[in-house]
């Protein structure tokens, strides 16, 4: 490079210009969200700030991070490219791959957390939501795909274990499988909270079972692999079960599908079990086709609905519950638990096992792990941003009617009207009437879980362009039916996951466990973890507190501490590697993440405020029914043990993940202080380097210079086409 | 013509996504890379495929 001035000339006006105009836009809308006060504003502003800022973030930071701090190399080969083998190695379209792991990190969880921060107001959940995702969220997720990745897509665990000792490695197996059991009885728990005594959506989602089956058994008989036609087919078959549900509603079956939540439990835990033994082709993969295309294509519509009806806030845009943590939603100040409810879409350690495991085996050049990690995680954050619109254009008044617990509200729309009004909001027993109707549901009052708050939002949003009011029931089923749909694949791929996990670590101590085609230990450790997440939903479910309230907090800590895991990890690799100056990009989020979780749990077991603290409850509750009195919102001494034997299991949990954090983080230390004073660094577990011959655009579109690679390679200039191996 | 390209290229997406194209390229790669090995018929690729997806069900996340 002997003309230095003309590389200067390679960022070109027009570049200069699109990215000045993006940041303009950002700033316009950021400076909108935060000077409007007492006005109510436009949703589409907090959509142009968040997408103004992940475009900047995308372009500069990440490209920073891949570059600067990781060194993605596209000469290097990745394990794709060295080990393929057809199944789990294999080079993959990078667009594909980003659908396939987008797939795989989105779920429920953004839907949820930003549906019960909205007690907080919009402003603290949608700062957290941006600022998280870009400087936390998605690098956790890109750093451990790239470095999962030049280890030939070791998991985490694997990772952890190697890279910092046994005692990192075991801890991050016991997060690993407590997190899932929590987040199953969570996620469980929020189906049957928009499920119970509501026969339109029970009929509904339990018709996607024969729906899933048939589906199945014509993919594996009639038409062999014919997945698009197949998929087509149940779309139609499920558009037909949620208009059927609104016969069934109004006929006499409807108190056939009119099930109380223990009743739901029961039918989930059965469901579990039974999905989690048969092949994965009669129902998990089916079911799995139906939720992604309609995750991704609700998703879609969602985004385009917010800029047609552009519909208006009405939440405020910090409500005293942020101050004063006296929410009925959640217990506990902003901070540090606005961070911990809103984990999925910010901050989500779960990300970081699909990004080390499946993803890093199919990437097919390095830098791409900028599209995959970083733009998958950011689509995420954006379905977060999403459902913390469609919670905030509800009026207030019939937002805490619906996610304040029950004992709080009563029974009865009287009732939840004058609990609302004590809260400091209103809303009459006529109105409360009238937006059940309006979506044939018998009561909206305390339907808590986030599922259907979020759903109402989605009517008020789709029914304002299609449809109208006479649509409004039908979208509301509709979001109810999507959500309900993925949680259930979930729940499925989840009892796996824990059974596989389980069946692996037993299998050491007893050696058929270990086969995983063992039916009678399959048989075992399948009820093990159905019955371990079906003992947390219970307790939720007949938690006099509020189920929800209680365990929320407990896998929002759960998800953050794997998330401190995974950090932890990545920052060890960067200063075992001698890039201590860099360490920051990882360690800055791991330090923000350890003081949010450590401090949550530190509140969740000593807090003395009964609210917040689950010892200090367990204390007052049992003292209480030690003199044989009944507290409120417990109606008998049942419920007063209930409450004693919940907050004990939860508070020792909750001590239970930060014990697990501070030992993780203190053994990683121990040897990044060991990697600081060897100078030269220590050696890492990194595979060795072999030249790659795959030629592959790293983004979306191919810029001109990878046109041309592709080109000499005669590979299709769009990089269609499979170049040759 | 811009308007069926479009189309075209969704279409590949959605197959490639979905996994219905997976046989095209087993057969694609088997007929270059392994010339004489016997070639799965879609049925039978298709049951394998299945069969190896219920050994690992990968991880869903939330």
């Amino acid at each position: 490079m002997t003309v230095p001035n003309t590389l200067g000339a390679r960022l070109n006006l027009k570049t200069v210009l699109i990215w000045s105009a993006v940041a303009v836009a950002g700033a316009v809308a950021w400076g909108v969200l935060a000077l409007a006060r007492g006005e109510n504003i436009s949703a589409i502003w907090l959509v142009v700030a968040a997408l103004c800022s992940y475009a900047i973030a995308y372009r500069f930071y990440a490209r920073f991070i891949a570059r600067k701090v990781l060194g993605v190399d596209d000469k290097r080969a990745t394990p794709a490219e060295r080990l393929d083998n057809d199944v789990d190695y294999q080079p993959t379209d990078r667009r594909v791959l980003l659908g396939h792991h987008f797939a795989a990190i989105a779920g429920a969880g953004p839907l949820v957390g930003p549906v019960l921060a909205a007690q907080m107001g919009y402003l603290p959940g949608t700062m957290w939501i941006i600022f998280g995702v870009i400087f936390a969220g998605a690098v956790q997720d890109m750093v451990t795909l790239f470095f999962s990745m030049r280890r030939d897509g070791k998991s985490l665990g694997q990772m952890a274990r190697e890279e910092i000792g046994p005692f990192g490695g075991v801890a991050a197996l016991l997060a690993v499988f407590s997190i899932m059991i929590i987040l199953l009885a969570v996620l469980a728990l929020v189906v049957v909270n928009a499920l119970a005594r509501s026969p339109w959506g029970t009929f509904s989602i339990a018709m996607t079972i024969p729906i899933a089956l048939f589906m199945g058994f014509y993919m594996r008989v009639i038409r062999p692999g014919r997945v698009m036609e197949t998929t087509g087919i149940g779309v139609a078959l499920l558009l037909l079960a949620i208009v059927a549900g609104g016969w069934i509603d109004q006929s006499s079956l409807a108190d056939t599908f009119t099930l109380s939540p223990e009743a739901l439990v029961f039918w989930l835990v059965a469901y579990g079990f039974v999905a989690s033994v048969l092949p994965v082709w009669m129902l998990l993969a089916p079911r799995d086709y139906l939720s992604t295309f309609m995750k991704v294509g609700v998703i879609a519509l969602l985004a385009v609905g917010v800029f047609i009806a552009a519909p208006v806030m009405q939440n405020e845009a910090i409500t005293d519950f942020a101050r004063n943590g006296n929410g009925p939603v959640f217990a506990g100040s902003l901070f540090p638990f606005v961070f911990i409810t809103i984990a999925c879409g910010a901050l989500s350690g779960f990300h970081s096992l699909v990004a080390s495991g499946t993803t890093p085996k199919m990437i097919q050049k390095e830098s791409q792990i900028r599209l995959i990690g970083y733009g998958g995680m950011l689509i995420e954050s954006f379905v977060a941003i999403m459902a913390l619109v469609a919670a905030s254009i509800l009026d207030p008044g019939l937002y805490y009617a619906m996610n304040a617990p029950a004992g709080v509200l009563g029974a009865t729309v009287e009732s939840a009207s004058t609990a609302v009004a004590n809260l400091g909001f209103s809303i009459s027993p006529g109105e409360l009437q009238a937006a059940a109707n309006a979506v044939e549901e018998q009561t909206l009052v305390a339907r808590t879980g986030g599922a259907p708050t979020f759903a109402l939002g989605m009517s008020d949003i789709f029914s304002s362009f299609l449809g109208g009011d006479s649509l409004r029931a039908f979208w509301y089923h509709f979001a109810i039916m999507f959500e309900a749909l993925f949680i259930l694949t979930t729940v499925d791929a989840g009892t796996r996951v824990g059974r596989f996990m389980l069946q692996d670590t037993l299998g050491n101590l007893y050696k058929p466990l270990s086969n995983v085609s063992w039916k009678p230990g399959l048989w075992a450790t399948s009820a093990a973890v159905v019955l371990s997440w079906g003992y947390f939903l219970y307790a939720g479910v007949t938690d006099p507190l509020g189920g929800i309230n209680q365990l929320f907090p407990l896998f929002g800590i759960a998800n953050q501490l794997l998330a401190a895991v995974a950090l932890t990890v990545a920052t060890t690799i960067l200063i075992k590697s001698g890039r201590l100056k860099w360490a920051w990009v990882t360690g800055i989020p791991l330090a923000w993440d350890a003081a949010v979780t450590l401090t949550a749990s530190w509140q969740k077991v000593f807090s003395g405020d009964v609210k917040l603290g689950f010892f200090a409850q367990r204390e007052r509750y049992a003292d209480a029914l030690d003199q044989g009195k009944v507290l409120a919102p417990a109606k008998n001494l049942d419920q007063m043990q209930t409450v004693v034997t919940n907050s004990t299991v939860q508070g020792t949990l909750a001590a239970f993940f930060a014990v697990m954090i501070i030992i993780v983080i203190l053994d990683a230390a121990r040897v990044c202080v060991r990697a600081i004073r060897s100078r030269e660094g220590l050696s890492t577990a990194e595979a060795p380097f072999v030249e790659s011959k795959i030629v592959a655009p790293a983004g979306i579109f191919p810029t001109a210079d990878e046109r041309r690679e592709l080109a000499g390679v005669g590979a299709g200039g769009d990089g269609t086409e499979a170049p040759p191996r | 013509m811009r308007a069926r390209q479009l189309a075209g290229r969704l279409w590949w997406y959605l197959r490639e996504v979905s996994g219905e194209s997976a046989y095209d390229h087993y057969v694609a790669r088997a007929r270059h890379g392994r010339p004489g090995e016997p070639v799965m018929t879609r049925r039978e690729f298709e049951r394998h495929r299945a069969d190896e997806r219920g050994h690992d069900p990968g991880s869903r996340c939330c």
